[in-house]
């Protein structure tokens, strides 16, 4: 099964959720971190990292000598990545999002593909949780395939945990496409509602079974919870406002660690998954 | 005229409630909210749209079932796997190259453009405003991004405004690096958390790597004065300007809740001083 923590606004807590949730399940997991962006959760879980891979993506390289300077090369690149002023080729690597047709066009096969850095791909374990998470090359724009690489790592046999990213765009739904279950994790605050609200449709365009978590639950309104309600989006468990929580998180510690009556509402939120789920097949 | 952008990397750390703060302090200016993705700068600034307009993407590709003859050329050469055995195109896959489109040898592949969401110029009781909404699972964020700000812009010189406040999008990725080009400096909003102090200093490669000056603020300081103290000290390692702390304090959830800054909905109070002074200091590296 493969369960996704989700929220469009950032900051509500997704990163606690699945760290948290990943290790008070504790063996036969596996937590894939694809806020390849900003990624955090190996700060709280400190794995032992096994392989670090630099991933690439193809752009294309000229070989001048082949080249006649038809230009169809230029023209069928939506992206703009290659310009043809006279004799010279222009290539934008950035620009290039890896679609292929330029090789595909070149009557003369002078295009070769050779690779863009998008970032690595770090691979490890703490005790019996595999990890594994994608770093993106600073100044590097797309996320979504080093998202999908990092998914790759996705072991059919267990449990996925995957962090998404925030926001409702192309790199979230490359965090969620194929899940079995999305975990929704939001504050009850005008922008906590407003962006869960734009997430909600996203998971509903895939169809996937969603849920919420309700983060510092005892602040702001009851916005979320009349939205909830009206939804049907089931409340799967609420996180108090509690300064020693907060504290703890500042400091990269897990809430199930420093406080040991949590580790128990964690595994009944993946019970209640678990049922949801079986319910939904 | 000058644009101030101010990010996060991290989201979450009240990017947008301290961007609203200023905008009640900042005279002269007009408000962008580039955070296209999940725009909620809206919900403080309660904005009287006076024009909107689609905003137009990419493009989808979509066969026509009555000439496509299933040759499978496409299915070949489509590199997102967007095309279905049964010859439909996913269009939350597609990417928008149009490969597909050029190769088909029956043309039975059209490529309308898609309207992917929607911007607006609007008034507000702190002046102009530039916003947006994306399309959800919409491609094409950093161009509607590098939209918005241009159109702010315009506003701008038209109105003989000299500042340009603009609310970035978390991250690092296409949305950010769209929102920083032509900036004039970045503010990043740091939270004093194993997450913030991580996340601040991508961001401060990110503004580095495309050369824009930055500044950096604590935000809720004081939940840990050691994470506060080694985010300051990574600004200064970085060649950022230090310009402030704000405490932690309810008043910035209440004050959301009933539509307001914080500055409109607080007394005299320490919010009210250190905001303040993020604010004069902003200014003097600004040089406004």
């Amino acid at each position: 099964m493969i369960i996704s923590v989700a929220s469009g606004k950032g900051g509500t807590g997704k990163t606690t959720v699945a760290t948290n949730l990943a290790v008070s399940i504790g063996s036969d997991v596996q937590l894939l971190d694809c806020d390849v962006e900003e990624p955090n959760a190996h700060l709280f879980i400190n794995p032992v990292i096994e392989l670090n891979q630099k991933v690439y993506t193809p752009v294309p390289q000229i070989d001048e000598e082949k080249c006649n300077f038809c230009k169809k090369c230029a023209q069928i690149c939506r992206f703009k990545a290659i310009a043809v002023i006279k004799e010279t080729v222009l290539i934008f690597p950035e620009l290039c999002h890896s679609c292929g047709g330029c090789v595909e066009v070149c009557p003369e096969k002078a295009i070769t593909e050779t690779g863009r850095e998008l970032g690595v791909i770090e691979i490890g374990h703490r005790n019996n949780l595999a990890f594994a998470h994608g770093r993106l090359r600073i100044g590097e724009a797309m996320s979504p395939p080093l998202i999908r690489e990092v998914r790759s790592y996705t072991r059919s046999n267990q449990l996925t945990i995957i962090d998404a990213p925030p926001g409702t765009s192309c790199p979230v739904i490359a965090a969620m496409k194929g899940a079995d279950f999305v975990l929704m994790v939001t504050e009850p605050t005008p922008f906590g509602l407003h962006d869960l609200k734009l997430a909600v449709e996203a998971v509903k365009l895939l169809e996937i079974p969603r849920g919420l978590v309700i983060n510092r639950s005892d602040i702001g309104d009851d916005g979320v919870q009349t939205y909830a309600k009206m939804e049907n989006l089931p409340i799967l468990m609420e996180i108090p406002f509690d300064r020693r929580i907060a504290e703890i998180y500042s400091r990269g510690k897990l809430i199930v660690e420093e406080m040991p009556e949590w580790k128990e509402k964690f595994i009944e939120l993946y019970r209640q998954i678990e049922e949801i789920t079986s319910q939904s097949e | 005229m000058k644009e101030l952008v101010v990010i996060s990397g991290k989201g979450g750390t009240g990017k947008t409630s301290l961007m609203a703060a200023f905008a009640s302090l900042a005279e002269n200016k007009v408000l962008c909210d580039a955070d296209v993705d999940a725009a909620d700068l809206h919900l403080l600034m309660d904005p009287d749209i006076k024009e909107s307009h689609d905003f137009q993407g990419g493009s989808t590709a979509i066969i026509n079932p009555k000439k496509c003859t299933q040759c499978g050329l496409c299915r070949d050469l489509c590199r997102w796997n967007a095309i279905s055995e049964a010859f439909k195109v996913d269009s939350i896959e597609c990417e928008g190259c149009g490969v597909c489109v050029d190769f088909c040898p029956e043309e039975a592949i059209d490529f309308p453009i898609k309207t992917c969401g929607e911007w607006f110029i609007s008034n507000t009781r702190f002046g102009p405003m530039v916003h947006a909404r994306l399309g959800i699972a919409e491609e094409n964020s950093g161009k509607l991004v590098a939209l918005v700000r241009q159109e702010a812009k315009k506003l701008a010189e038209k109105n003989k405004l000299d500042l340009l406040i603009t609310d970035g999008p978390p991250g690092v990725g296409c949305p950010v690096i769209a929102s920083l080009g032509g900036a004039s400096a970045v503010l990043v909003v740091a939270e004093p958390t194993v997450s913030g102090l991580h996340d601040m200093e991508r961001v401060a490669q990110l503004a580095a790597h495309f050369k824009v000056s930055g500044m950096v603020c604590v935000n809720k300081f004081d939940l840990n004065f050691d994470q506060t103290e080694a985010i300051e000290k990574m600004a200064k390692e970085n060649k950022m300007t230090v310009v402030g702390r704000v405490p932690f304090d309810p008043v910035f959830t209440e004050s959301m809740v009933k539509g307001q800054t914080v500055l409109e909905y607080v007394g005299n109070s320490k919010i009210r001083s250190s905001i303040s002074e993020i604010w004069l200091n902003i200014r003097n590296k600004l040089v406004l």
